[in-house]
């Protein structure tokens, strides 16, 4: 009789393993807005088909939670059943003999306090306050860019008509084409089939097969003057919104050329300048006024712009730096990433070459120097992090990139001090090993490992901590901040400053360029209603109408990149754009859900609450 | 032009079109429900559902266009056994007691399980009971609805309103109205539009046709019927009868069948309201205050201005409409004449409309001592009275209407359509203005079907610019376009539904066919044909100035023929 045997997955097993990966790609594809009660109670369905039934909580506990909540969906629940709901939840959390059961009571526990309003909702007016959004990559979007609309566009081959519908709600098509960090794919319901579409690389084709499309006609002029402080993406943004709208528009830039940190925080190698020069080329065809070299609380007061001007918009984003705040930081060899990439903006870039370089930090502007470095001669870059490698803020392609490149990720290194010769200068970073510890926000924190701490020749160190806004002069001319942020409202308004509106970094604080021309658009809405109008843009395109879907899995196509070896040492464009085929198959996966589902249902009403 | 083959046959259509109108080009017909064209093309019940060559899923022919090569089957063993599932899901999720529904015979929905040969649903039945108050005038019964969102996009799309709205999600998910509002307290103009754009008995009027049975039997009533014009276009339609032997004598005669003491005709009253409003209008016109002046006849259009457009209140003419002219004249003149308290008389009104529920019951409205009109019925409702009245109505020998109250005019009987009250109004003003009567088709250019449209019109010496709109959607526009200063009117008519009350909510329902037109058609022959076609020549409204009210706008008139809208209660 044998004893033991060796046990391989069967069908039934393989064909549930299955399901669970197409249930991790369906919840990558979960619609925004679903009713969280409804959400609530599937999951506890789900976990309950998953107990063992041993013990009493999981057993008994998540029947009667989901009975609860289905006795709520039916408009029945009172508020005592939602008492009773929370109880049961903390006991199975509590009691339950094993994870199965307790992380079950955790999770209804939490949905309990995040989405209180919701299940409120369903008992005191028997109804949902759920939202659900048709179109998932439009909504995703900051700027609520008609994403479905413009790929169909591109794969019509009418890439000027894409560029004009993108611009409607983004003017930096060109831009966002390189550098967007495309929340859009995020919930793209192709994610349920494959993959998501790869929205950005469309978004590429489409700029640059249409080359050149001009700005439409701006309404006639207002007579309204309004100023607008930074010309960064939020500053452009509201700026060109605003002329299409009519108004006379001026921008106060303080460096020497227009694009903020699109061109003074991104290398080139990731946005080329006839990129970004193309945006702004034609947002100030609009006719905006542009003023550089001149700063706020310097050249001119906020006081001056509030006379002069009908409104004034503040977008003068994040542009001084925090030191690493160690010992010797203030060494003349320890920079920060925005002197950095400010000089590189500005065509004077630091010489590294031969140079031992550590940089500190672990998001998508230390890979920027990191690789940066690495193009200016550097003989080693090290990128010194203190918590691991895959908990780093910088996207994954990008720390891919910069370890292809020859750059040497460190991970779970803390910074202790920088270590200085006789005469003051870096020659070292000493930092001290880490281990993961305890999750606190969703990943681990970094514990000081008890080992000895070690040390990283070097001959420049540039710190990559993150951004600080520079608002002292507004601040003393009374617009409300904290931690240097200006406090303007979800309308980018203040309350007590009428006819001032902030928006993009300096509200924010550092986010990406596409929140910049959120702000920047919601800011130019709200001006115009300020101002006493309810303009209305130029009449977007005629997007194509759907054509049946094509739902068999396809892959997706992902943006290649010159080869490492070649691209190390230039700053020459890295991304290498879509070829005809690959745009054409990339387009042909989108679902259209503008027309598909919900879409073609509630599209007109979608499109009536939009901004515009 | 965009090339395919259907079912084998090469079809060829315009671009853009949908394989469910190319499939009726080449002589197909793919079964639908929850598609209406244009208004709600959402894809939503897969009843239509084809099979394209190629296409891993089968699709909507309803909102999928066709593309050139395509080959598709409508008919295929797969796409027979898909949509007989979707007509089994969508019964087990509804109240099928078909006897006691009120579109049992003119139901989409049962039409289709007939023709997919259903005749036993596979699955437990599991449908929502009702929860809505039975006693106002639309009544949404939710076992059978079928979520096909007609009324949703009706509401919104047509009529501007978006009253209705989807809510609970999940298999919960149906019609509601819009925020949690109760249809008490939300801005519906009851104007029916989403009951005659239903395709199941989900949405109907409230049935107040016992009422009038029981009126009729007790012997100590009078009772009495106004019929408005439009119902005389289709009234057949539910009473079983031909329309070419719907005639109107047809219907006056099944109607006196019924018992009636009187029957008489909402005609008269509207050649009372054109007195009263054409004057008022010429009176108006000197001071121009609150310009310009609308008609006031639809009470669906009295509530769109009193729920979104309070401020255009005072620009309402203050006549009364026809319906409630008429019961002000019936429980006063004409109970003098028969020497009867108002009390003794039940004055019942037949009208295309829902909204005309609402307004009989307007305590505001009531001027004669009694309440002026007692019940309305729309159209549907009496053809279902007279189904159920044993008389074989289409052998029934025709009879005309009583008389005083029974004479309306060519003018009165356009009230009905788009346009009609605005041409009947012109008439009678160049007759008050020059003392002559114009040729009776002069102001023909005002007719049309077009949802707004705009007029410069000759009365005597003066232009006037006049502007016809129906359908609240159009409404909404034009109000929109007058405050913003890019429209100018001197007398405006609107009606809510759209094509006039000939479209009116209280019609008798062809799914997916729009009959306001041709129902327009038949009021317009009528007028053509009358005898009398000037409201000011109407003998027996001139008798009831003579004898009882002395001119338009005296006391008398202003009492019992005017009111105050902005005063009406809700």
């Amino acid at each position: 009789m044998s004893r033991l045997q060796i046990i391989r997955a069967d069908r039934v097993q393989k064909t549930m393993d299955q399901l669970y990966e197409e249930l991790a790609h369906r919840n990558a594809a979960a619609p925004e807005g679903n009713c969280a009660v409804e959400q609530t109670a599937a999951l506890v369905g789900l976990c309950l088909a998953q107990s063992c039934g041993k013990c009493v909580p999981c057993r008994v506990g998540l029947d009667q939670m989901r009975r609860l909540m289905e006795k709520i969906l039916e408009g029945e629940g009172t508020m005592e059943d939602l008492t009773m709901l929370e109880r049961t939840a903390r006991v199975t959390m509590d009691s339950s003999d094993c994870a199965i059961g307790g992380e079950a009571g955790r999770a209804v526990l939490a949905c309990l306090q995040g989405a209180r309003e919701d299940f409120v909702s369903h008992i005191e007016h028997k109804r949902c306050v759920a939202d659900f959004k048709p179109v998932p990559c439009r909504r995703a979007c900051p700027a609520h860019v008609d994403i479905p609309g413009y790929i169909a566009l591109v794969k019509a081959d009418r890439p000027a008509d894409a560029v004009r519908l993108i611009r409607k709600d983004n003017p930096f098509p060109s831009a966002c084409a390189l550098v967007c960090e495309h929340p859009c794919e995020g919930r793209c319901r192709r994610s349920l089939i494959d993959d998501a579409i790869n929205i950005r690389g469309i978004k590429r084709v489409a700029v640059d097969k249409a080359g050149h499309v001009p700005a439409p006609e701006c309404s006639p002029d207002t007579g309204k003057k309004v100023a607008i402080v930074g010309g960064g993406p939020s500053g452009l943004s509201a700026a060109w919104f605003l002329r299409l709208m009519g108004h006379a528009v001026t921008v106060f830039e303080q460096r020497d050329q227009l694009g903020g940190m699109l061109r003074y925080g991104i290398p080139r190698y990731r946005l080329p300048e006839r990129y970004l020069n193309e945006d702004i080329d034609v947002i100030l065809s609009t006719g905006v006024e542009v003023k550089l070299g001149v700063r706020v609380g310097e050249d001119f007061t906020l006081k001056q712009l509030q006379k002069d001007y009908d409104a004034v918009y503040l977008a003068i984003g994040a542009h001084t730096w925090r030191p690493l705040g160690v010992a010797h930081d203030d060494a003349p060899n320890v920079f920060s990433a925005v002197q950095m990439l400010r000089d590189m903006g500005d065509g004077k870039p630091m010489d590294l070459t031969g140079k031992d370089v550590v940089v500190v930090g672990g998001g998508n502007v230390a890979m920027d120097v990191t690789r940066t470095a690495k193009r200016l001669g550097a003989k080693t870059v090290k990128c010194v992090y203190r918590r691991r490698q895959v908990d780093m803020t910088a996207q994954v392609e990008e720390v891919e990139g910069a370890i292809a490149e020859g750059c040497d990720i460190v991970p779970l290194k803390a910074p202790l001090r920088v270590e200085v010769d006789e005469a003051g200068n870096a020659v070292a970073l000493i930092v001290a090993p880490q281990i993961p510890g305890p999750y606190d926000r969703g990943r681990p924190k970094p514990v000081n490992a008890a080992r000895p701490e070690e040390r990283i020749p070097c001959d420049v160190i540039i710190g990559a901590i993150g951004q600080v806004i520079d608002s002292k002069e507004l601040a003393d001319e009374g617009v409300p901040t904290k931690w240097n942020q200006l406090l303007s409202d979800e309308y980018t308004a203040f309350e007590a400053l009428p006819g001032v509106f902030a928006g993009g970094d300096c509200q924010s604080g550092p986010s990406t360029a596409i929140r910049a021309i959120e702000a920047g658009k919601v800011a130019a809405a709200n001006i115009d209603g300020y101002l006493g109008f309810s303009s209305t843009l130029p009449a977007p395109p005629e997007v194509p109408r759907a054509t049946h879907q094509a739902r068999g899995a396809v892959g997706r196509i992902n943006m290649v990149e010159r080869d490492p070896s070649d691209r190390s040492d230039d700053f020459d464009i890295m991304e290498i754009g879509m070829t005809d085929e690959e745009a054409k198959q990339e387009c042909s996966r989108c679902l259209r859900c503008d027309h598909y589902g919900y879409g073609c249902f509630r599209k007109s009403r979608e499109e009536r609450v939009a901004v515009w | 032009m965009v090339k395919l083959t259907i079912d084998g046959k090469a079809v060829q259509v315009r671009d853009g079109a949908t394989i469910l109108e190319a499939a009726n080009m080449a002589g197909i017909r793919i079964p639908t429900l929850c598609y209406l064209k244009d208004i709600n093309e959402i894809g939503a019940c897969r009843v239509c559902v084809v099979e394209v060559e190629g296409n891993q899923n089968l699709c909507a022919a309803c909102n999928t266009a066709a593309e050139d090569g395509m080959v598709v089957y409508t008919n295929s063993p797969r796409v027979r056994t898909t949509r007989r599932v979707n007509v089994e899901l969508i019964l087990s999720a509804h109240n099928t007691a078909c006897t006691s529904c009120v579109r049992n015979g003119n139901c989409t929905l049962q039409s289709l399980a007939q023709d997919l040969n259903i005749s036993r649903i596979p699955y437990e039945v599991r449908y929502r009971q009702k929860n809505w108050p039975q006693d106002t005038p639309l009544i949404r019964d939710r076992d059978k609805c079928v979520k096909c969102m007609r009324c949703i996009n009706v509401c919104d799309k047509v009529q501007g309103l978006g009253v209705w709205d989807v809510v609970g999600t999940g298999y919960r998910t149906t019609v509601g109205l819009r925020d949690g509002e109760t249809i008490n307290t939300i801005n519906c103009s009851l104007c029916g539009q989403c009951i005659t754009h239903c395709p199941v008995g989900a949405l109907h009027e409230r049935d107040d046709t016992q009422k009038l049975l029981d009126a009729l039997a007790d012997p100590d009533k009078i009772v009495i019927a106004q019929v408005a014009p439009a119902v005389r276009s289709a009234w057949g339609a539910d009473a079983g009868v031909p329309q070419k032997k719907a005639t109107v004598g047809r219907m006056v005669a099944a109607m006196k069948g019924l018992g009636f003491d009187y029957v008489f005709d909402t005609d008269f009253a509207a050649d009372m309201t054109i007195m009263e409003e054409g004057s008022e209008l010429l009176e108006r016109m000197k001071g121009k205050e609150h310009w310009p002046m609308f008609t006031s006849c639809c009470p669906g259009w009295v509530r769109f201005v009193k729920q979104n457009y309070p401020e255009f209140l005072p620009n309402l003419s203050s006549a009364k409409s026809p319906q409630q002219i008429f019961g002000a004249i019936a429980k006063t003149w004409f109970a003098k004449a028969l020497g009867v308290a108002p009390e003794k008389i039940y004055s019942v009104s037949f009208m295309p409309c829902t909204a005309k529920k609402y307004e009989c019951d307007v305590p505001e409205v009531n001027d004669s001592g009694a309440k002026d009109v007692d019940l309305v019925l729309t159209t549907r409702e009496l053809g279902r009275i007279l189904r159920g009245s044993g008389q074989i109505l289409e052998i029934l020998p025709e009879a005309d209407f009583d008389e005083p109250l029974g004479l309306g005019t060519g003018a009165g009987v356009i009230f009905g359509t788009t346009g009609g009250v605005m041409e009947a109004a012109l008439r009678s003003a160049h007759y008050l203005v020059t003392g002559k009567n114009p040729d009776p088709d002069a102001f023909s250019a005002v007719r049309g079907m077009e949802g707004w449209r705009e007029r410069d019109v000759k009365v005597g010496g003066a232009t006037l610019k006049i502007a016809v709109a129906s359908g609240l959607g159009n409404a909404r526009k034009l109000l929109e376009a007058i405050k913003a200063g890019t429209a100018q009117y001197d007398f405006v008519e609107i009606m809510a539904c759209p094509g006039g009350c000939a479209g009116g909510g209280g019609q008798p329902i062809t799914d997916g066919v729009e009959l306001a037109d041709v129902r327009g058609e038949v009021l317009r022959e009528l007028d053509a044909k009358s005898p009398i076609r000037f409201s000011h020549e109407n003998p027996f409204v001139k008798q009831a100035y003579s004898e009882f009210l002395g001119s338009p706008l005296s006391e008398t008139a202003h009492h019992l023929l005017h009111t105050d809208q902005s005063k009406w209660s809700i």
